[in-house]
């Protein structure tokens, strides 16, 4: 009887952190609901006590059926009959089995038939469906969608959609066009305002966009005719239960994630509601949008990395060369030392991010409700800071591992995991995805450039520097005293120069070094709470310094006259023009 | 028109997990270790809570009231099936049960569910995975003098208070049809049962009985006062009106005589036919080997 949940203490662990007495209570209303709802919980013990509970169900339902599914759904994948999506027959399964377990609309208010669980228990739901099948988790955790709408829609939207996702139907957000992919503020496809008929209609195409045929989606189009940048873009509810008015094209032949289906979309005259106000689609609600499915990609980033772990640790142990098993030589005992560390470190940036996250929702939702006193504000605003900055730096940092991870799991079972006979060689293929959708890493960087030059993450560290610790650690405190020292100095080179190319240039060395240091306060806070932690301590910070090192020495070394040195086409210049 | 609705028992035992069964699993004298083993809902009987709620499910307004027999911590069982979509429960537990074979648990059984007023179905798992007599269910529908329809697979209709039921057998399935009220055992080649639900676990979780009670936290002894679905009745034989002769060991003409740990070996099995002479000779071999006299 597998149950991923029971099977990995890491989850207990990150659950009881200390800041969720303050994210329960805020979520919880004081326990308003107590009496209104008879599974509504009546303390703070009461509510982590169902978190549990129900996370016991996930990791059940993840270890019995998703995980088994999995290999099936990946050989058979989805396909299009008659314009509709139609998913394989595990996926299906796997979605009956969520849907009657009451697990979608997690993070929904009560009244709409939610949990109303927070952040921290869904990510961790995530984690678990992605270590289980990273291609169901797309179409399951799509109830971000719901998130969206309840932040921005009319109340009577909320009143009609929200316990729809309740009760099970899957959204989809279609962002994404043939010319408009990173570059979000060209997306061309055109809603119009019919007068007469009091409603809105939606044309042209959309490409892929996962899980497109869901029953409820969330459309960006440009509703204001003639404009050409973000702030020409609305965002649209389109209830495809409804009307299956919208045509799939084709589905994306993919290198991993096969059973998460990637729709082209045609829409012609297709209905469709507003959600808020005009103009503010992009600038304002995709944001949101994008920064909770960013948190998503993190935790399946995480939930990827922990399968291709074990696979790897077991194939290590069982696995016999010149007479003993293999994890037994240095060059793999390394390796596996180092995916461990790795995935402990991006495994508490998560949950951390998810925390932040947590907080300044449940303050945005009450800001709604009733008008926040002054110190509630400043709490609100502070996380705000913090879950912006902490989510570029988790989805960036967590893919790229979660890749490295895979790699090196991969690498471990030798001939045997370049054949389909283990799972690694799928893990490996759908792990290739996570630093790319939802904003590449390089992206993720640019946005977390935002969080550094506003001091977010200095700030952070020097909070967790101030954290009193057992005096055993005082040692590791040093050392990261020390990098974030080296960090300073780097940083202060860089944007010394204020010149915005050497700054993106440096971008992805800078964030790696800041992403370290906290990863590193991350896991000597951890190991002072938990003293299992301290070898995946002992081995990230030793790992993470020398890297750090070499990314400071790199821009020691480093001036504004280098950049040209790494140009592979040379730049045109007026003279040379033709014509 | 309105919908018929129905009422229905389950009967569910808390088995010791026979599947996964490690060395120390039988104790020195040949009786089963409960301690090595964990307790669990019997599988089968879960297929039956499956059948169950698909009634409901189709016939909104049914009930699915669950019956078991077992000490104290038996109540974990009603708690499995209210975490799945049962409506709610009921524990017959008494000292004087304990020791009670197939015919003393049908006999405490079917005076339970006479207790418990009017049925239309009543549903068991084909046979538990400790004892493997397959005769609990059966026994019950005799007592109550129903009818009962074995191994069923699928309730297919319900109609005109008849019953269309898969059954599948050893060679192929049959469907037969029987009057309500009726006693259906499920086999494990039924669909499985529906996942524990997160607002039933949430709404059920401090369900217990009253001894279990005495053992819990002060902390949240005031919500049974608040809640009345978290207090899941406990019966005795007083509360049943069972005759005490009937139960326990003095109920049970079953004696164990010994048990033995047995390998089995391919070429000991041998195929009966149904035939007079096949049947014959097995009853002559069970008696000359004592399983039988």
């Amino acid at each position: 009887m597998a149950n991923f949940f029971t099977d990995n203490p890491d989850l207990k662990f990150h659950l009881h952190h200390p800041l969720m007495k303050k994210i329960v209570t805020l979520k919880e209303r004081n326990f308003a609901d107590k009496d209104k709802y008879d599974y509504a919980p009546v303390d703070f013990e009461d509510t982590m006590d169902s978190y549990e509970k129900v996370l016991e169900v996930v990791g059940e339902i993840c270890g019995e059926i998703i995980a088994p599914n999995a290999e099936k759904i990946d050989q058979e994948g989805p396909r299009v009959e008659n314009d509709r999506v139609i998913y394989a027959k595990g996926t299906e399964e796997n979605l009956e089995t969520i849907r009657k377990a009451g697990l979608m609309g997690i993070t929904l208010p009560r009244k709409y038939g939610g949990l109303n669980f927070s952040v921290v228990p869904y990510t961790m739901a995530a984690d678990m469906v992605s270590r289980a099948d990273a291609a169901f988790v797309n179409i399951w955790g799509l109830q971000d969608c719901a998130e969206t709408i309840h932040e921005f829609a009319s109340e009577e939207q909320k009143d009609k959609y929200l316990p729809r996702f309740c009760n099970g139907e899957t959204g989809s957000m279609a962002l994404t066009e043939p010319d408009a992919g990173s570059d979000l503020q060209s997306v061309m496809l055109k809603a119009t305002y019919d007068e007469e008929k009091d409603q809105w209609y939606l044309n042209g195409v959309k490409r892929f966009i996962t899980n497109g045929d869901g029953d409820i989606s969330l459309v960006l189009a440009r509703s204001e005719e003639g404009t050409k940048d973000g702030r020409g873009l609305s965002m649209f509810i389109y209830d495809n239960k409804a009307h299956k008015s919208i045509k799939i094209r084709r589905i994306e032949h993919k290198l991993g994630i096969i059973g998460s289906p990637t729709c082209e979309i045609v829409y012609r005259n297709v209905p469709a509601e507003l959600v808020g106000s005009r103009r503010l689609g992009l600038i304002r609600y995709v944001m949101s949008l994008m920064n909770g499915a960013r948190l998503g990609i993190a935790a399946q980033s995480v939930g990827i990395a922990e399968a291709a772990w074990r696979e790897a640790y077991e194939y290590a142990k069982e696995r016999r060369q010149f007479g003993r098993p293999i994890i037994e030589f240095p060059a793999v005992y390394e390796m596996l030392s180092e995916m461990k560390a790795k995935l402990d470190a991006t495994r508490s940036l998560l949950y951390e991010t998810a925390r932040f996250v947590d907080v300044y929702k449940a303050y945005f939702h009450i800001s709604n409700e009733r008008q926040l006193d002054k110190e509630e504000r400043a709490e609100m605003k502070h996380y705000q800071l913090l879950a912006d900055a902490y989510t570029p730096l988790a989805k960036g940092i967590a893919s790229e591992a979660c890749n490295r991870i895979a790699y090196d799991a991969l690498q471990i079972h030798g001939g045997s995991g370049f054949m389909k006979d283990y799972p690694i060689e799928r893990i490996y293929r759908d792990a290739r995805i996570t630093s790319i959708y939802e904003g590449t890493t390089q992206l993720q960087v640019v946005a977390a450039l935002t969080g550094l030059a506003k001091g977010t993450y200095l700030k952070q560290i020097r909070e967790y520097e101030e954290t009193p610790v057992k005096p055993e650690l005082h040692t590791y405190r040093r050392t990261l005293v020390a990098m974030t020292e080296e960090f300073e100095q780097a940083n202060q080179k860089v944007h010394d120069t204020e010149d915005k190319e050497f700054i993106d240039f440096h971008g992805r060395r800078l964030v790696e070094m800041v992403g370290n240091i906290i990863m590193g306060y991350l896991l000597l806070l951890d190991t002072n709470r938990e003293p299992s932690y301290w070898k995946s301590l002992e081995v990230f910070l030793r790992k993470a310094r020398a890297e750090n090192k070499a990314h400071a020495d790199f821009i020691a070394l480093s001036s504004l006259n280098d950049l040209g040195r790494f140009k592979q086409q040379e730049e045109e210049t007026p003279e040379e023009e033709e014509g | 028109m309105k919908n018929k609705s129905y009422r229905i028992i389950v009967l569910a035992k808390q088995v010791p997990d026979t599947r996964n069964v490690g060395k120390d699993a039988m104790k020195a004298d040949g009786t089963v270790n409960r301690a090595a083993l964990p307790a669990i809902f019997n599988p089968e009987d879960l297929n039956a809570l499956e059948q169950a709620l698909r009634i409901k499910d189709r016939f909104p307004g049914s009930r699915v009231t669950l019956l078991t027999m077992g000490p104290p911590r038996a109540a974990e069982i009603i708690r499995e099936g209210l975490y799945r979509g049962a409506d709610d429960g009921v524990l017959l537990t008494d000292r004087a049960f304990a020791g009670s074979d197939t015919l003393a648990t049908s006999y405490a059984l079917s005076r339970a569910i006479m207790k418990m007023g009017d049925f239309d179905l009543i549903f068991a798992g084909r046979q538990a995975i400790d004892g493997d007599t397959a005769q609990v269910g059966p026994q019950v529908a005799e007592k109550l003098d129903i009818a009962q329809v074995t191994y069923a697979e699928e309730v297919l209709e319900i109609k005109k208070g008849k019953v269309t039921i898969k059954r599948r057998l050893e060679k192929g399935v049959e469907i037969v049809e029987a009057p309500l009220p009726l006693l259906i055992t499920v086999t494990g080649s039924a669909p499985a049962c529906r996942p524990r639900n997160a607002k039933l676990i949430m709404k059920y979780k401090r369900a217990t009985t009253l001894s279990e009670r005495q053992n819990i936290s002060e902390d949240y002894i005031s919500i049974y006062d608040d809640r009345p679905w978290l207090n899941l009745p406990e019966w005795n034989v007083a509360d049943i009106d069972a005759d005490p002769s009937q139960l326990g060991l003095s109920g049970s003409p079953t004696k164990v005589k010994k048990i033995e740990n047995v390998v089995f070996q391919a070429k000991e099995a041998k195929v009966l036919q149904p035939t007079d002479e096949d049947i014959n000779w097995l009853m002559k071999e069970l008696i000359n080997n004592h399983t039988l006299g």
